[in-house]
């Protein structure tokens, strides 16, 4: 029974980082149609920056921002040098350039930080007593950070003029340029924004386990596999889906071990895609 | 397709089996001329193009971008080493079945699901499936050796009843070469046949070619299943070479560089992904001598401007006569 409860607790912490990461991804895909095969790369670097400031600062909040807003510029950079000249191609082509795009990224990393991994200090100190084990506050606080962001970025799309501009373009793109918004730069802030999601998320993620250059792929196939599920560019859909898929996988690692675990998620992913491609967070469309 | 122009000088045909024949008498004269290095390098270059050229089948003529052809790559080194490990002594033969049965089987699992879906959800799918068979053949460690592999020795090149030898470089070079011919000159028959003219309307144009009447989804499967068995066979010929087989060709890094040899070389064109594996290759020796492992900064920057500039691959301009 305790077993469970730490595993409920430990899937809820990870899934919140996990839909933050997804939420980035959602909404480039949802917007532009660019499935960001980049976006764990982004996130990786993203936590390196992090890393980097905190070592100079010692400020962990100084760090989540820098790190937002470096990865936010070349985010806007990736998409008017790599993506904006596809735009109207096979939606294929970009997945192929974002791969491009994550191999760059990640040797870079290589070769600015080397193959250790990166410790990033918790920056909430003390623990606290569940059953057997001391729970760090700073998960939980790191969670409650993260449910604060994701809600920041609703509110921002749902009330914000610029968020309406967005919605705006998703929902058409040509009455959407007819009625004045300018697309192509909402496409450049978008993505701008989805990268910043992403580092915010890996200097969240930072003091799990430390950072390193490798850890970016496989942020971005569990955040396919949470956007897929949740359904394609819906933003309530994937976050629900990252809670639910990382609960799965908490309680799968109490049988089985957790390199084991990761294998639920797949599984979750293959019968969504069989039996509900348009997701399982999503009312069934008409 | 459309049609050729009929009035020509020479037969579109008549040259390209020309340049065919030269490009194999290149390749049997290459191994001993060249020193060591360079004769493994080529023999590695026609597997990996084999590779490629085996995901050409999805990528270029059936439209289908497979981002998990690691697995049956994969899948097909692992059953090679199972049948040298356990089978006294050693038989090439077998090692070849077992190792086409294993992706074989692999790649009837991930059609069966996978060709459900369309484009990206395609490719995430297949990307996915790989992963799972990477999880098992790494965790799974009494099996599959873990993290270590398996490592073997190379069997005898037997025809039964003629000849029977070790293998040296030159003629497992031949030997490759042979396989790779012969599995290029199949995948071309079966993209020249109603099956392969039926993957390519597929591509061109799914709903209507549904609406004609074809079965797509029974056509769809036999591509991801050829497919697999052309990969798996490029597998068991990579572990032969190297005698071993190792997780680490499992993991998506290898099908990430099929689909770059592939968009390098030009989809569609079977001969393409060869050029591709070649450029990679070569492009890789050069480059990671004086970047070490860093060699795929620039290399990732060059795939990335070729999307951008040139999305028919090296030999995209070609692709109307090859495929006569």
């Amino acid at each position: 029974m305790d077993q469970i409860i730490i595993q409920t607790l430990h899937g809820l912490v990870n899934g919140m980082v996990l839909a933050m990461v997804a939420s980035g991804l959602t909404l480039i895909f949802g917007i532009m149609d660019i499935v960001n095969f980049a976006h764990g790369d982004l996130m990786m670097l993203g936590a390196f920056v992090g890393a980097s400031v905190l070592g100079v600062t010692g400020n962990y909040w100084l760090a989540l921002v820098v790190a937002a807003i470096v990865i936010a510029v070349l985010g806007a950079l990736l998409q008017v040098t790599t993506l904006r000249p596809l735009i109207g191609r096979d939606p294929l082509t970009t997945i192929l350039a974002t791969f491009g795009v994550s191999l760059v990224i990640q040797k870079y990393a290589l070769w600015q930080w080397g193959p250790s991994v990166r410790r990033i200090s918790e920056p909430v100190p003390g623990e606290f007593t569940l059953f057997h084990l001391q729970y760090p506050w700073y998960r939980v606080a790191t969670a409650v950070l993260a449910g604060l962001i994701i809600g920041g970025l609703w509110l921002f799309l749902k009330y914000g003029k610029y968020g309406i501009w967005i919605r705006a373009t998703t929902q058409d793109r040509v009455m959407a340029q007819a009625m004045g918004i300018p697309v192509p730069l909402v496409y450049t802030a978008v993505f701008a924004i989805g990268s910043a999601m992403a580092a915010a998320s890996g200097v969240l993620f930072g003091p799990f386990a430390g950072v390193t250059q490798t850890m970016g792929f496989d942020f971005t196939l569990r955040a396919f596999i949470v956007v897929v599920v949740g359904g394609m560019g819906n933003l309530g859909g994937s976050i629900l889906a990252s809670i639910f898929v990382s609960l799965l996988e908490s309680y799968a690692s109490i049988v089985v071990s957790p390199a084991q675990a990761v294998i639920v998620s797949f599984v979750v992913l293959v019968l969504t895609m069989l039996f509900r491609p348009t997701g399982l967070f999503v009312p069934t469309p008409k | 397709m459309t049609a050729m122009p009929a009035a020509r000088p020479t037969p579109p045909a008549t040259a390209y089996w020309i340049g065919f024949a030269v490009v194999v008498v290149l390749l049997i004269v290459a191994p001993l001329v060249l020193p060591p290095f360079w004769q493994r390098f080529a023999t590695e270059i026609l597997v990996w193009g084999l590779l490629a050229m085996s995901s050409d089948i999805l990528i270029g003529y059936t439209g289908m971008v497979s981002f998990g052809h690691s697995a049956f790559f994969g899948l097909g080194m692992y059953g090679a080493a199972t049948a040298l490990l356990t089978v006294k002594p050693p038989s090439l033969g077998l090692a070849l079945l077992y190792g086409l049965v294993a992706a074989g089987a692999a790649a009837v699992f991930v059609a069966y699901f996978a060709t459900r879906l369309r484009d990206i959800y395609f490719a995430i799918s297949t990307l996915v499936f790989s992963q799972i068979f990477y999880v098992i053949i790494f965790t799974w460690t009494e099996v599959t050796g873990g993290e270590n592999g398996l490592t073997f020795s190379q069997p005898r090149l037997t025809i039964p009843g003629i000849w029977s030898d070790r293998f040296t470089p030159v003629t497992f070079h031949w030997f490759v070469l042979a396989v790779v011919v012969l599995s290029y000159l199949l995948v071309r028959r079966i993209t020249q046949s109603p099956f392969g003219m039926v993957l390519q309307s597929i591509r061109e144009n799914e709903p209507r070619t549904r609406a004609i009447g074809y079965h797509v989804e029974r056509y769809k499967i036999v591509a991801v299943m050829l497919s697999g068995l052309f990969a798996g066979l490029s597998g068991v010929l990579y572990a032969l070479q190297n005698k071993f087989a190792a997780p680490d060709f499992v993991f998506f890094v290898v099908s990430g560089e099929v689909v770059i040899f592939n968009v390098m070389g030009g989809m569609g064109t079977l001969v393409g992904p060869f050029a591709g594996a070649a450029f990679f290759l070569l492009l890789r020796e050069g480059l990671s001598r004086f970047l070490t492992e860093y060699y795929l900064i620039p290399l990732g920057i060059i795939f990335i401007i070729m999307i951008i500039f040139l999305p028919q691959g090296l030999l995209g301009f070609l692709r109307r006569r090859l495929n006569t």
